[in-house]
This record gives structure tokens, sequence and C-alpha cells, in this order.
């Protein structure tokens, strides 16, 4: 039985995590090599997290199922980095990052991780820039800043379209060099497929050696999962192709409680799908929108080519609608009206695009004025599509994108298994019911540089957890355990791919637990997933051996899990009976299809503890909120 | 967008192991002109799978040309003849109905096949550990705007920093060299300011590092650059080449 504390140090806020700091148990220089730490993932949060934890003269394994740690998705990230440096002198402060990411999140995260996220934010810009990340500048040699969705100030840092290629490849940097003084061992190419718990401490890993096939078992004082997001469960989204859930699915089945997991992330402006062999969903920046004009012809089943339409018979529906943001509706608005004009079947062609038209721009500002802007996106675009955006609208469409949801941590960035700290975006705790832009890489490093080293130290200074040998007991079931469904997923010889059965997963997936949900979609969907994870059991094909390199295998592992977390994504959008952030019930909204909260009976965290397949119990932990009041957003 | 499928002929190297000898197998697919070259993979897999096949191995991830993962050598170019694109943002339209394409591994001594089309790129990441860094801890760094750099010196040390590090130099290279690789790290730390203390001995330990990992030399014959996806360019192994050599000096006391 879990109980959720979620450790939330007293006083005021802004002095919360100083004097937490000051509280922590220390662990003596001489006796951190005592301890034994294992990393598993190693983008933005865990790179950080066992550079720094080496650095401090902890034991530290670094595992990652990559070849090598800089292919993380991390490094796909585009626009930037959010820090409260106030440099622009336009009146930022740590308390208003802090204000603007727990309002962006609807009110639905806890307080005090939010404000430290923001606190250690200038931290984080100071250290990336000693490490030589080549930041844009501005001609004096300073810093340079952009604005970004969410925020009145300028506060984003950025180095071109590619700030996280340049923060992963800095968190890497870092990584090496421990690699090379000898304090972090790294492990590529194995995939974390069990948590050893003993005595109900986190006390290992199983893996699976992606070259030999052979599952291989490691132990330590402490566990740190910060293995990514879970969108790949909708099958195409934004994420990488490997992205997955294998790791904190697995911890959770072993007793660590998975919050908040409806909050999924769905991005307006996206490429559409162009057929049947799409394997993953391009985002478009959203800077697009302050130009494009978006729009879908208002006859269901329109034959004309797109210059016979006339402008009666178009439907600029985000202008008709909201009247004073038009085009720039926050995200969820904008992704659901898009959903909307597609189920009527005024999607272009009747299929799920809706157009992002230039023409009116290029009329009032010029072709190069549009070129100057956004030059590289239409080129993009061009590269993507052969269509040419100067001439013809843009066609784009709404895609997962970010998981908000994830483990259950305490203030600590400890799970509900003790010794068990969870970093990025495989946690749940900083963004609530939505993140803002350019906030996901502020919070990998804060939590892999700033908060963990600390948390972890404490965590031995106080539970002197001893280390356990790999021949114990636990470790040998938990191998027993991965070699069985090895060979449980290899021998059922079915008739299905993993491929096919995951399509169909993420079409259930984003057409009822997606960009709007209501109780008679969830409680079917709950009801077909459960369905048709038995299909996959009964009749899935996965060929090969698992002595061997098997990406199949690997795949079929990955899907397993996704059919098992989708389902309670579904549970917990139908326990969430209020609309909030990225969630949207349609059974709670305002005529103008505005969200409504239910802050009386639903500020909470939703923490779910496994019982088996398909039955959860669920924890609350209630949101306290002593520094903001809760308000209704508006875009009127 | 139009979805006329076209019909081709595929030669793809398949190879169970380091060890063991490989050929070309061919395939006949059609395929959608807008689908990327790892999609048309992706469904000739899936076919291969329902057949009870061994899948085709390649690798692959971000799919955006950022991650460095896949690598195929297309009609004999590296992630294919479309300038500055990776193999994952070539589509099929780049080719024509009834094309025989040719599609292996990237070649190199320093790269092992492993299986098929993937390959052991680990002496890449051998290569920043000898000193692809800043020593620096956390928790030790001034203010961000301390240390001023303009912004000239900045774009310069991002245009090598941008290398993504799929090895694409390397299976170009007639000799297998990565020194386009490593002039790239070399140039972004020795541009900037805080990459000074370390200068000298980097691109020494970086250079050593590089041939004891089994790649060769560099003849500047510039196919590296031509091949890179990101286009980074060999202007940098100039810069390294000076860097090397002034270390060379320095460790003789000169």
């Amino acid at each position: 039985m879990i109980t959720l504390d979620s450790k939330v140090p007293k006083g005021n806020l802004s002095e919360k995590w100083t004097n937490h700091k000051f509280n922590m148990k220390l662990v003596n220089p001489s006796n951190k090599r005592k301890y034994d730490v294992i990393v598993v993932g190693t983008g933005l949060a865990g790179a950080s997290a066992a550079a720094t934890l080496g650095e401090l003269g902890y034991k530290v394994k670094a595992f990652t199922f990559h070849d090598s740690s800089r292919r993380a998705h991390s490094i796909a990230a585009q626009g930037g980095i959010n820090a409260a440096k106030d440099y622009q002198n336009d009146g930022d402060s740590v308390f208003r990052l802090y204000y603007d990411t727990i309002k962006g999140g609807d009110f639905r995260s806890r307080e005090a991780n939010t404000y430290r996220l923001a606190e250690v934010s200038n931290n984080i810009i100071d250290q990336c820039v000693a490490q030589g990340v080549p930041f844009a500048r501005e001609y004096g040699g300073t810093l340079a800043n952009r604005s970004f969705g969410g925020a009145q100030v300028s506060r984003t840092f950025y180095a071109r379209g590619e700030t996280g290629q340049q923060l992963l490849l800095g968190a890497y940097s870092s990584l090496n060099r421990q690699i090379k003084l000898g304090t972090v061992e790294m492990y590529n190419r194995r995939e974390m497929l069990d948590l050893v718990v003993v005595d109900g401490k986190a006390k290992g890993i199983t893996v699976r050696n992606l070259i030999t096939g052979e599952v291989e078992s490691y132990a330590a004082q402490a566990v740190v999962l910060a293995t990514g997001g879970y969108m790949n469960v909708y099958y195409l989204s934004t994420n990488a192709m490997m992205s997955n859930a294998t790791a904190i699915w697995r911890a959770h089945k072993k007793g660590a409680a998975f919050a908040n997991p409806c909050y999924t992330q769905i991005h307006p402006t996206c490429l559409p799908v162009h057929g049947e062999g799409q394997s993953k969903l391009v985002l478009m920046s959203e800077s697009l929108r302050n130009d494009g004009r978006i729009w879908v012809p208002n006859i269901v089943g329109e034959k004309r080519p797109i210059n016979e339409i006339p402008e009666s018979d178009r439907d600029y529906y985000l202008e008709r609608r909201y009247p004073s943001f038009g085009n720039l509706a926050p995200r969820d608005i904008s992704s659901r009206s898009a959903k909307y004009a597609c189920d009527a079947g005024k999607g272009v062609n009747g299929g799920r695009a809706v157009y992002l038209d230039f023409a009116d721009a290029i009329k009032r500002i010029g072709e190069d004025a549009v070129r100057e802007k956004y030059g590289n996106l239409f080129e993009m675009y061009e590269n993507i599509t052969a269509e040419n955006p100067y001439k013809v609208p843009m066609q784009i469409y709404p895609a997962p994108h970010y998981a908000m949801g994830g483990l259950w941590v305490d203030y600590n960035l400890m799970s509900s298994i003790p010794g068990l700290f969870v970093a990025g975006e495989a946690n749940f705790s900083d963004h609530g019911a939505n993140r803002l832009g350019a906030s996901a890489l502020m919070q990998g490093l804060a939590d892999g540089y700033f908060v963990i080293p600390y948390t972890i130290s404490n965590y031995f200074g106080s539970e002197k957890p001893e280390k356990d040998d790999v021949n114990k007991s636990e470790f040998k079931e938990a191998k027993e355990s991965v070699n069985e469904s090895s060979n449980k997923l290899l021998s059922i010889n079915g008739k299905q791919t993993v491929d096919d059965i995951h399509k169909k997963l993420g079409e259930l997936l984003i057409d009822k637990v997606g960009m709007s949900r209501d109780e008679a979609g969830l409680k079917g969907v709950i009801t077909k997933i459960a369905d048709l994870r038995e299909e996959f059991w009964n009749d899935v094909k996965v060929v090969g051996e698992s002595e061997d390199i098997n990406l199949n295998l690997e795949r079929a592992g990955r899907v397993a899990d996704f059919l098992e977390l989708g389902e309670l994504i579904a549970v917990d959008a139908l326990n969430r009976d209020e609309s909030c952030g990225a969630h949207f019930r349609e059974e709670h909204q305002t005529e103008e299809g505005e969200a409504i909260r239910n802050d009386e009976e639903f500020a909470y965290v939703a923490a779910w503890e496994y019982e088996k397949a398909g039955k959860w119990n669920l924890h609350k932990e209630n949101l306290e909120f002593e520094s903001v009041k809760l308000a209704t957003r508006s875009y009127k | 967008m139009k979805d006329n499928k076209i019909n081709l002929t595929l030669k793809i190297w398949r190879q169970e192991s380091a060890k063991a000898k490989g050929n070309f197998e061919e395939f006949k697919v059609a395929v959608s002109p807008n689908s990327s070259v790892l999609e048309m993979f992706d469904e000739l897999n899936n076919k291969l799978e329902k057949e009870g096949k061994t899948p085709i191995a390649f690798e692959s991830d971000c799919r955006e040309g950022i991650c460095g993962t896949c690598g195929i050598v297309i009609n004999g170019h590296p992630h294919g003849s479309k300038n500055k694109t990776a193999t994952c943002q070539m589509h099929m339209r780049s080719f024509t109905e009834g094309e025989t394409i040719y599609l292996e591994p990237f070649r190199a001594t320093a790269f092992p096949i492993l299986r098929d089309l993937m390959v052991d790129r680990s002496g890449l990441d051998n290569i920043q550990q000898a000193g692809g860094y800043v020593s620096f801890n956390t928790g030790s760094a001034p203010d961000g705007n301390a240390i001023p750099i303009s912004k000239e010196v900045a774009a310069l040390s991002l245009d090598a920093a941008e290398c993504i590090g799929c090895g694409a130099c390397v299976a170009a290279c007639k000799n297998s060299s990565a020194m386009l690789f490593v002039s790239a790290k070399v140039s972004q730390f020795a541009l900037l300011p805080q990459g000074q203390a370390e200068r000298y001995e980097r691109v020494q330990n970086m250079i050593i590092a590089h041939d004891e990992s089994g790649f060769g030399s560099c003849t500047n014959t510039y196919a590296c650059e031509a091949e890179c996806p990101k286009g980074i360019s060999v202007s940098n192994i100039a810069r390294m080449n000076r860097d090397y050599f002034v270390s060379n000096m320095k460790l003789q006391n000169i």
C-alpha cells in the first residue's frame, strides 16, 4: 500500500529549497565512493545527473539503449530554454517564471517543485555557457533572448533552431569527462527491462544487452530513471522512433505510483499524415501562426482546387470563434478546433489536415519579408511534402508531443519506492496539466544538475542503504521473468505484426483520449484497449531469437507495455471529471469552448498504484496553493 | 500530396554479423513517393515479419535529421545524393519508376558491421571521451554574461558544433578518416574563451584517440564535406591542424 508524502519543506515558498538544502543530510567525501548509483537514460536529465554524481565522487553506472548518449531525443528540441535571468530588463523574475509555469499548467502542479524549477533556471544557463554551449549572442557579446508562448517577457535562450542538440551535447561532454576520469561506467545498447526491489527499496536493474541478447543484472544503492516520455503510446507522435515507456512502466509494476497519465500534450502545428506508411510526425514551429491564416473549406466534400474556392466558401474557424486571439489561440484550443473541423468532414480533401495559408501575408508584406521570417521552415516543409508553401497553402494537423504525466515523485524527486529517483520527462513533477514552450529542456537539466545530486546524498546520508549482491534471489527472479516474457513473445507466432497492433492502439487513443475526451468514449475505449491487449498476446508475430540482435523483439516488449499504459491513460482521463490544460472533457466547457476546471473536487494529483493488468488503485495528493490565486484562463 | 506508388528494385546489403560474409539481397517494392527511405524500410520489414522472415536491421531514431542514428549508403553516397540531407530526410520521390537502388552500411574498418545496415560507431565516442569537453564541475560557473563572446565567434563555434556524429564523413573518406568529426569538436572549443585552458592538450588527446580507434589519416580530398548532412566545413580541419602543429611545438618546448 502506497502512502504519498510530498515532503514539501516548511517555510516561505522562496526559502523552501535553500532551507531544504541546509537541512538535508550530507555524505562525507571519502564515504561517497562507497555508494553506487545506477542512472538509466542519458538524455538531458540522465547525462547531467550521471556527470554531476560522478563529479561528487559517487560510483555511477549509466545505461542507454542507444549506441551513444548523444542520440537521446532531447537532441530534437528546437526552440530554446527558459531562465529568469531578466537580461532584457523587462521585468522578469524567478517569481514571474514560476507564475507563468504554474498558470500555464492550469494550476495542477505542485507549487514548491515549480518554484524550485524557476529558481535554479539561472544556474542552468551559467552552467551551459561555462561548458562551451554556443548560445546565440548579441553584437556586444551578451547572451541573446527570444520570446515564447505563454509569457510576456523575453526569457528564452537559444542556439539557432538546435538548442536541444547543443544542450544535450554539453551534458554529453560532461558525461564523457567523467567516463574518462573513471567515476562513470558507461553501458551503451542496454535496455532496462526490470527494476529490482529488495526489502522495499530500489537496489538494481535488469537489462537486455541489445547486441548479444544477454540479460544482465546490476546492483546499486539507488536507481535514477531518466528515460523520457511516453507519447509514442499514440503510435504517431513527434517523439523519436525508439522513445518508450518500458523502464518507467516496469518500475510502476514494481510499486512506483504513476501520476496524471492523462496529461498528454498535442501540439497544433505539425505536418499531417501523408499515408499509411507514416512512421512519425514532424513538428513545425508555432511561430508560423503569427502570419498564417488557418482555414478549411465550408462545404463538406469540397472538390474544387484551392484557387477556385472563393473566400465565401472558406471557414477561418479560429478567427470566427476567437475574434480577439484568432490564429494565435492557445495550443489546446487550436488543436481541438482542427479536430472538430476534420471530424465534420471539412478537412483538406475530406482528410485530417487544415490549411495554414500565407497568401494574405505575402500580399501584405511581400514574399521576401515572409522568407526572411520563416525561410528555413518553408524549406523544411517543401523538402518533406514537395509543395511550395509560397504558392500553395501549407497543410497542418495536431500531433502528440509531450507527456506531462509520469512516475509520481516527492519534492526530492524520489518515487513511491525508496531509492528510486525519477528525472526529466519521465516524472510528473513540474508542468501540471500543460507544459509551456522552452520548459522541457529547463526541467531536464534542473533535475539532473541541481536537484537529484543533492537529494540522493540526503537519501544515502539518512537511510544508509546497503548494497546487495546480484546473486540475491530478487535479482535472479527479475532476470527469469525478463527471459520468460521474451520467450513468450517469441512463441506466440500469430498473424499480426507488432506495428499492426501498435497502430490500432494509436488510433483508439488519438480518437478517444486525444484532444478531447468524454465519458462514453472513454468507457468504450477502456474495454477496447483491454481487448486489443488480449489480441496482442494471442496473435502477435515476433520473429528471431532472444540471444541475438532482435529489433523486432525490442519493439514487441515496448508495445506490450504501451497496451497497459494506454488503458491507464484512459482510466485517469475518465476519473478526472473536469477540463484542465491538455485534458479536455467535452462535458466541461463554456459556450465558447473554454475548459472549465473543478478546483473543489480535482485540485489533486492522481497517483495510480498498480494491482494487476487493467486494475489500479487511486491515491490522491491534494494540491495546496499558498502563493497564487487560482484563476480561470481567458482568451477573449 | 499525390500518392501514386512507384515500383523499385532494392539491392540491400545483408550480413549476419561482423565475421559473416555479406551479400546483396534483392527486393521489389511499390512505395509512396511521399514516404522517406526509412519508411520504405518499415513497410518492407513489416511484410517480412508477417512472412516470418528476419527483418532488415537498420538504425534510426529522431527521423528529423538531428540525432545522427541513421546512416545508409544509397547508390554509393552516405545518406544519399541529396545535399545536406540525412537518410531519414530522403524521400522516395527522389527516385524514378523502375529504378534499382543499392543500399549499404557505412563501411570503414573502424565501423564493424553488427548486422545488415547496422554498424558499431563507438570509436566516435572514444574520441569524445579523450577530450571533447571543457573540464569544469557543476555549480562552479560564473554568470553567463560574465564571458562576453562576439556574435560572429558564437556563430562560427555553432557552425562546428552542429555535427550530428553520424559518421558519414568516415564512410565518404577513402582513408576512413574521422578528421571532419574530430575537427568539429576541436574547433567549437578552440574558438570560444571557455575552451582555451585545455586547447592544446585537447587536440593532442583527441587525435591520439582517433588514430587508436582505427580511423585513417586525412589526405584532404574533401569528400567528407561533400557528404556531410550538416555541411560541416573542412576549414575546421585546417583550424585543427594549426592547433595540432602548435601543440606539438609546445610539447617539445619550442
